[in-house]
């Protein structure tokens, strides 16, 4: 089990040798910090072989690897699940219910530990009983699968929220066409639905861009993770998880701004949501 | 005949919900329970279940201050931007963005392996009285999950206070009441109102979030499991229990949350 090793005795000894002992006891911890590591800081974490920079950069690019692919399995196994949900039969509705319900009540943390040990467990099993050999699976597929298991069932919701909000005319309007259901999806209730789902969408998208982080729990590399292997070895602590957290940030606000464009994408033709208010 | 009319009711409801394919379900269910707990080990329990009871026990305490505590600081936060001043209203809407923005992970080891380690080299802190709770674990678990709370729900407060129609404000005023007497009695109240449902919901994700301090050695009922699964080398069993429980503790939370939701007026605004 990969559970975080101890630290405490490693960051909190009681006699830490320090550079920046700060002799007057007058003298703030904002103050002795900036003025000790100005230089160390930028030092620490350029880029290149003997700053830190890049092993982060490469960490976030793992984390963003992983959120897109899980939002995108989330999204398939959401759309999937709403339709059952909406229009499945009643076995396919209460397992639904059970799925969306159980993946809700339990902490994800708990959630990418059983289907991580479950699902490699699984696939082994199957592997040694058709013959063949047993395989290591990749950390960033097991990282999505996790991700996207538990992120479909709350696109799940948003989805089947989206879908009811659509004016029920539309749908009957198609079906007198004659479209196939692929079609009537395809051309009318995905598109539909999409400016009431955009908003729930995005903050799932944020979401999972932060679940990332708790993958480092099961020993995934990413951001979070690097960053720990960075602090660890450079002692470092304040500054990394800072410069971490940063990184995140900035990802978030990024993403927010691209959602404002998409959805005011999605919602062309409609009235913009000042009048709509 | 009421009564006999309300039992009828309960019947025709049970048996309208309890249809053949659901009793098959059910039982696909209990045959797995079952079949988990004759086939699982289970020999493990008599030794850790006090562990365990203590574990469940500090989730709870971890969870309930830091949704009060969160709460108290959330209120300050939604009202500095629903109505403050510009020096107000930005500086809490930063605080929500970035407690928003980053991960709760990230947050809890910034605070306590960064400011932990940050804190031993000042000679001044270390005699000081605060400094046995720094050398432990937990006030900066509470502190990180306190903050989170408090970001999340401030955004929520925000729109809660904003939510609260103007009319009702000045009527409270017109009444002669001050504007202390006027938020604590009309604008806070109905605020508090407009923001439970959602409350119930951030509680829920607070309670999952409180696993994430058994990564900084605080002994959660997560921190029992792990422990329970070196000791044992078990896989599954710890892990189904916890969810078991977590389950359990969330379908406690939303059945309270939906009772004091029901004793609330539900015509507002």
């Amino acid at each position: 089990m990969p559970l975080l090793p101890d630290l405490s005795q490693a960051c909190l000894p009681p006699t830490q040798p320090s550079a920046v002992r700060a002799s007057n006891p007058g003298a703030t911890l904002i103050d002795a910090f900036l003025s000790a590591s100005a230089a160390g800081i930028i030092e620490l974490l350029s880029p290149n072989a003997p700053g830190w920079g890049g092993t982060l950069l490469v960490g976030l690019l793992h984390s963003i690897e992983i959120a897109l692919g899980a939002t995108c399995l989330g999204l398939l196994i959401g759309t999937c699940g709403a339709y059952g949900k909406l229009y499945g039969g009643p076995v396919v509705r209460d397992l639904l219910v059970v799925y969306t319900t159980i993946v809700r009540a339990v902490p994800e943390l708990v959630l990418i530990l059983l289907l991580y040990y479950a699902g490699t467990d699984l696939i082994n099993q199957a592997l040694t009983a058709m013959g063949y050999q047993r395989v290591d699976i990749s950390g960033l597929a097991a990282g999505i699968a996790v991700l996207g298991f538990v992120q479909g069932a709350y696109s799940t919701e948003v989805i089947r929220g989206a879908i009811l909000a659509i004016p029920q005319g539309q749908i009957e309007a198609a079906r007198a066409y004659g479209m196939s259901p692929g079609l009537l999806l395809r051309r009318i209730t995905l598109p539909a639905m999409l400016p009431f789902a955009i908003p729930g969408l995005a903050n799932l998208w944020l979401i999972a861009t932060k679940d990332t982080a708790l993958l480092a729990v099961v020993g995934f590399y990413e951001l979070a993770l690097a960053t720990r292997q960075a602090a660890g070895v450079t002692k470092a602590y304040f500054t990394f998880f800072f410069a971490a957290g940063v990184l995140y940030l900035l990802l978030s606000l990024f993403s927010n701004l691209l959602i404002g464009r998409v959805e005011a994408w999605s919602r062309r033709g409609m009235p913009s949501l000042k009048e709509a208010r | 005949m009421a009564n006999e009319a309300a039992i009828i009711n309960v019947v025709a409801r049970t048996s309208l919900w309890l249809q053949p394919h659901r009793i098959v379900l059910i039982l696909i269910a209990l045959g797995l329970v079952l079949s988990a707990a004759f086939f699982m080990r289970w020999d493990w329990l008599p030794q850790y279940y006090e562990m365990g009871l203590i574990g469940i026990w500090r989730s709870l305490w971890i969870l309930a201050v830091t949704c009060i505590l969160g709460f108290l600081l959330a209120v300050p936060l939604g009202l500095a931007q629903a109505t403050g001043s510009f020096w107000f209203a930005a500086p809490a809407k930063v605080f929500c963005t970035v407690i928003r923005g980053t991960p709760l992970l990230i947050q809890l080891w910034l605070l306590y392996y960064g400011l932990g380690s940050l804190f031993p080299q000042y000679p001044w802190i270390r005699g000081s009285w605060m400094w046995p709770y720094l050398r432990q674990a937990w006030p900066y678990g509470v502190l990180a999950l306190t903050l989170s709370f408090a970001g999340y729900e401030g955004e929520v407060m925000r729109g809660a206070f904003a939510g609260v129609p103007k009319g009702q404000l000045e009527a409270a005023r017109a009444f002669g009441m001050s504007r202390w007497k006027a938020f604590r009695r009309i604008w806070l109240p109905q605020a508090i109102y407009r923001a439970l449902p959602t409350l119930t919901g951030e509680t829920v994700l607070q309670l999952k979030s409180t696993p994430l301090v058994a990564t900084i050695s605080v002994i959660d009922i997560f921190a029992v499991s792990s422990k329970v699964r070196q000791d044992t080398y078990l896989t599954y069993e710890p892990l189904l229990l916890l969810a078991l429980i977590y389950m359990t503790i969330t379908g406690i939370l939303v059945f309270a949350f939906g009772r004091i939701e029901a004793r609330i007026p539900n015509k507002i605004g």
